[in-house]
């Protein structure tokens, strides 16, 4: 069973719901921080890193001996990653989706691919949960090829249970993410910003038909039941759940300011944390979405 | 760059106060233009308030697609494709494209023997140029689910330089989005300055090293404000200790003040709670844009 932490809107609290839930989780589960350009979740957590591999995609070397320069391979590359000069072949790396499209085509056989390290794929664990963690190198310009490795990895030994913490945004990151996903959770601050950002990233999870719910965080009497109501109307209509509606808390905020993810700050918050995954699981299984 | 300052807005982590700290700036800006770089969740527009003058369509990517009819179900492009995009049929019957997973590289298409498949490029997103009170705004929407973001912030980034080149504006500010990922690498290419808005948590700190560490591969003036700075002073004073030593300007900072969201839900930005949050703002922007008489 794999749950989806999203939020849309960045500083939710996405990460700090997913290391609760999995510190609430009291059987075996796999924390899966897929936010690769800013992983947090070890930080909240305190996990340390425990072994790490190298994620490498194959980019294209060129033999320039047997190369004729006929730049068959630069007119089929859709990426802009490879230029041919009059006696040179230049490849621009960090543009290669490591298609093989090059290589495909070359009619000398004078490409051969060689993996270029984008990122690091970490093995961590604190506190019972087990943690795997995609980090883009600083410079790389794409998350989703480190995505897919990182869930490669997690396929290999997965358990019952995973949770994956999604990285803010409705784009393809997020996307690549919660693809193969049992349920979609969306943390989301009751603000115009925080709605406004849900809704959109609603859209895809209907459009992929996966069971969804949602958890409105820092909510604030008087300023966010507006929001809230439009929050829980967006649910009907679409066949999400409203899972739960945490108060913003100062003493929370502190406590996440020190590096304490939710159920650490404040121990009382465990049971619903316990609830939301029952719930989810439930909603899961008889697999509620249109 | 060519007499127009161009400066962008970004943190690492998202929710830290950049479209905030952004709509404050473009209230006080003077002939100026300004950008919604966060195509992909753009937020500014819901304080700007703006009315659309141009709308154009954005092409992104190409997705595969298979003809059944020409399709002889040979299975070559599934034993090629790398991003399992290729979807047997359940029996007999043609392969199909899983248009979520395609890369858009067209292996299948320069390996399918029947030419049955052919690329198309996807309509993904608009971005428009409008106007606000206080002046040109250029902002975009990525669909729900694509990708090219980057491209996209180029475009906008692009025609924003464009357009202020045209009428003669000084100044160009761009709201950065969340990450530093490909939307924000073309945030900050060809940018004066930029500015990192920091929140005093291990996960803000952490975050907003990373984002300064891509900002080395640019020729860019750095900045640092520390919003919502008492949730804890200790690792305010850290940060900020960290960006002088870095060589980073100190520009200010920003308590957590309960006005400021009430504020925002009115639609209504801080600089409107007055006294120091105001002060603070407005030495920001001058920092940012009105130093040494530019």
């Amino acid at each position: 069973m794999r749950i989806t932490v999203a939020s849309g809107k960045g500083g939710a609290g996405k990460t700090s719901v997913a290391v609760s839930l999995a510190l609430a989780a009291k059987r075996e589960s796999l924390l899966v921080d897929c936010d690769v350009e800013e992983p947090n979740a070890a930080l909240l957590l305190g996990a340390e890193p425990l072994k790490s591999e190298s994620a490498t995609i194959p980019v294209p070397e060129v033999n320039e001996e047997i190369c004729t320069f006929c730049k068959e391979c630069s007119k089929a590359c859709r990426f802009h990653a490879i230029m041919i000069l009059p006696h040179k072949a230049v490849v621009f790396d960090k543009m290669c989706h490591g298609c093989g499209v090059c290589s495909f085509v070359c009619p000398e056989n004078a490409i051969t691919e060689v993996p270029r390290e984008i990122g690091k794929i970490v093995w961590g664990e604190a506190k019972g949960v087990r943690l795997l963690e995609g980090r883009l190198n600083v410079g790389e310009a794409m998350a989703p090829p480190l995505i897919r490795q990182v869930k490669a990895k997690m396929e290999e030994s997965e358990p019952p249970l995973v949770i994956l913490d999604a990285p803010p945004g409705v784009s393809c990151p997020f996307v690549e993410t919660v693809k193969g996903s049992q349920f979609i959770l969306f943390v989301v601050e009751p603000t115009p910003f925080g709605y406004h950002d849900f809704e959109l990233s609603s859209r895809v999870v209907v459009e992929l038909g996966i069971p969804w719910g949602v958890l409105a965080n820092k909510c604030v009497k008087g300023e966010s039941e507006g929001i809230v109501e439009k929050m829980e109307e967006l649910c009907s209509s679409k066949g999400g759940t409203m899972l739960g509606k945490l108060p913003f808390s100062l003493y929370v905020a502190r406590g996440y300011s020190k590096g304490d993810p939710m159920v650490v700050a404040d121990p009382s918050l465990e049971p619903l944390f316990s609830q939301v995954l029952d719930r989810i699981q439930e909603k899961a299984s008889r697999g509620e979405a249109r | 760059m060519n007499g127009v300052r161009e400066v962008a807005v970004i943190s690492g982590k998202g929710g830290t106060g950049k479209t905030t700290i952004t709509a404050s700036l473009a209230m006080l800006m003077r002939e100026g233009v300004v950008v919604d770089a966060d195509v992909d969740a753009p937020n500014l527009h819901i304080l700007l308030q703006p009315h659309v003058e141009e709308e154009h369509r954005f092409m992104g990517g190409f997705v595969a697609e298979i003809d059944p009819d020409l399709c002889e179900s040979c299975g070559r492009c599934h034993e090629l494709c790398r991003f399992g995009a290729i979807v047997p049929p359940k029996g007999e019957g043609a392969y199909q494209v899983d248009p979520v997973a395609c890369d858009g590289c067209g292996l299948c298409q320069l390996a399918c023997p029947t030419e049955a498949v052919r690329m198309v490029q996807k309509e993904v997103g608009w971005w428009y140029r409008s106007n606000t009170e206080r002046g040109p705004f250029f902002h975009a929407l990525l669909r729900p689910g694509e990708d090219n973001s980057g491209k996209l912030v180029t475009q906008i980034r692009t025609a924003a330089q464009e357009f202020a080149k045209e009428k003669g504006l000084k100044r160009i500010l761009v709201d950065g989005p969340p990450g530093i990922g490909c939307p924000v690498i073309s945030s900050l290419t060809g940018v004066d300055a930029a500015l990192v808005v920091v929140e005093p948590t291990p996960s803000g700190v952490h975050d907003a090293r990373r984002v300064v560490e891509l900002t080395n591969s640019f020729n860019l003036e750095l900045y640092l404000l520390v919003n919502r700075f008492d949730i804890n002073e200790q690792i305010a004073e850290e940060i900020e200790y960290w960006a002088k030593e870095q060589g980073i300007g100190l520009a200010g900072r920003i308590p957590l003040d309960p006005r400021i969201p009430q504020l925002l839900s009115e639609g209504k930005t801080p600089l409107e709670a007055g006294g120091e949050v105001r002060a603070t703002l407005e030495g920001l922007y001058q920092k940012l844009f009105d130093q040494k008489g530019r």
